[in-house]
């Protein structure tokens, strides 16, 4: 009778161990595009050095589109923010970095709610509104 | 909280458009203060912030950031007399509506507040967003939103521009 306990309870630990196994964990690795793709759908390059003015019209822009600044770092080049859209909540991180000598790279990318964005268009829609903030300034006008 | 929100299927598109009216919401989120001293504004944020009863998240001097939350009571007398009605109505009809849970419980208030210098080179623009996520007497996200009230705005910035003297005179 004792063995047979031992039995079921060694059964159950497998069964236990089994189940850790099948994890959900590499769902939150899957990408629709390949990676090359979604860089070049996320990033854009600016003839421009000035890291900080860039970095101010990122947040000015992500403001205008309704996103709440999170985090910022200067010295990554990172913002984060999130916007409310119905009962949906839309995150996104634009990180900026240099290109050579003469250009920074702008790179977004969006998830809503638990899905992450690799729609071109949707990513256009935000780089058409960082270079008309770019301009803005460019010109003097507020 | 994000499994609720989450629920949705399909994928809207456009939501990274500037929306009608994006500039008024600019100039009712901005303010101009004349001066040049970006930390000492930003010193005065978090200050008007901590009056307010707002916990900081993160800051981030060299950029001009500081956002914080707050958690609120967020139940309203007229919206719980109207649920009470509804289901004294419903019980009497003989179904049980339970509007009485649906109704506002707390919620959590997001501020972000972003300084940069202005174009002229002499003052220094201010700009405050707010969020807000409110939950129901069952404890479910009942919703989330943007903050537009132009009072609660105006509010922050009066406080900020006590804050600011109030700095100064190093009280």
């Amino acid at each position: 009778m004792k063995k047979r306990y031992r039995f079921f309870a060694l059964l159950l630990i497998l069964a236990l161990m089994a189940s850790g196994c099948a994890t959900t964990a590499n769902k939150a690795f899957v990408t629709e595009e390949s990676q090359v793709q979604l860089r070049s759908i996320q990033t854009r390059a600016f003839d421009t050095t000035d890291k900080k003015k860039m970095m101010q019209n990122v947040i000015s822009t992500m403001q205008d589109l309704d996103f709440v600044i999170d985090k910022a770092d200067f010295t990554l080049g990172s913002v984060t923010g999130n916007k409310y859209l119905g009962n949906a909540v839309i995150t996104m991180s634009v990180t900026v970095r240099p290109r050579g000598e003469k250009q920074l790279l702008v790179r977004a990318n969006a998830q809503y709610g638990t899905t992450s964005i690799e729609d071109a268009a949707t990513y256009q829609d935000f780089f058409t509104a960082l270079e008309k903030s770019i301009f803005l300034t460019a010109q003097q006008i507020d | 909280m994000a499994a609720a929100i989450s629920g949705c299927a399909t994928l809207p598109t456009g939501f990274l458009k500037p929306g009608e009216g994006y500039l008024e919401k600019r100039s009712l989120q901005s303010r101009q203060y004349d001066t040049t001293d970006e930390k000492q504004i930003l010193t005065a944020v978090a200050g008007v912030l901590q009056d307010l009863g707002f916990t900081l998240d993160d800051s981030e001097s060299e950029l001009g950031l500081v956002s914080a939350s707050k958690k609120a009571d967020a139940t309203h007398g007229g919206q719980i007399a109207a649920a009470v009605m509804l289901d004294i109505l419903g019980a009497l009809g003989g179904a049980s509506p339970n509007a009485t849970a649906q109704c506002d419980k707390h919620q959590i208030v997001k501020a972000s507040v972003i300084t940069k210098p202005g174009l002229d080179g002499k003052k220094t623009v201010v700009r405050l967003t707010l969020q807000r996520i409110v939950w129901n007497m069952n404890n479910q996200v009942s919703r989330v939103e943007t903050i537009n009230e132009p009072q609660i705005y105006q509010k922050f910035f009066d406080g900020l521009s006590k804050s600011i003297f109030l700095e100064a005179q190093q009280i």
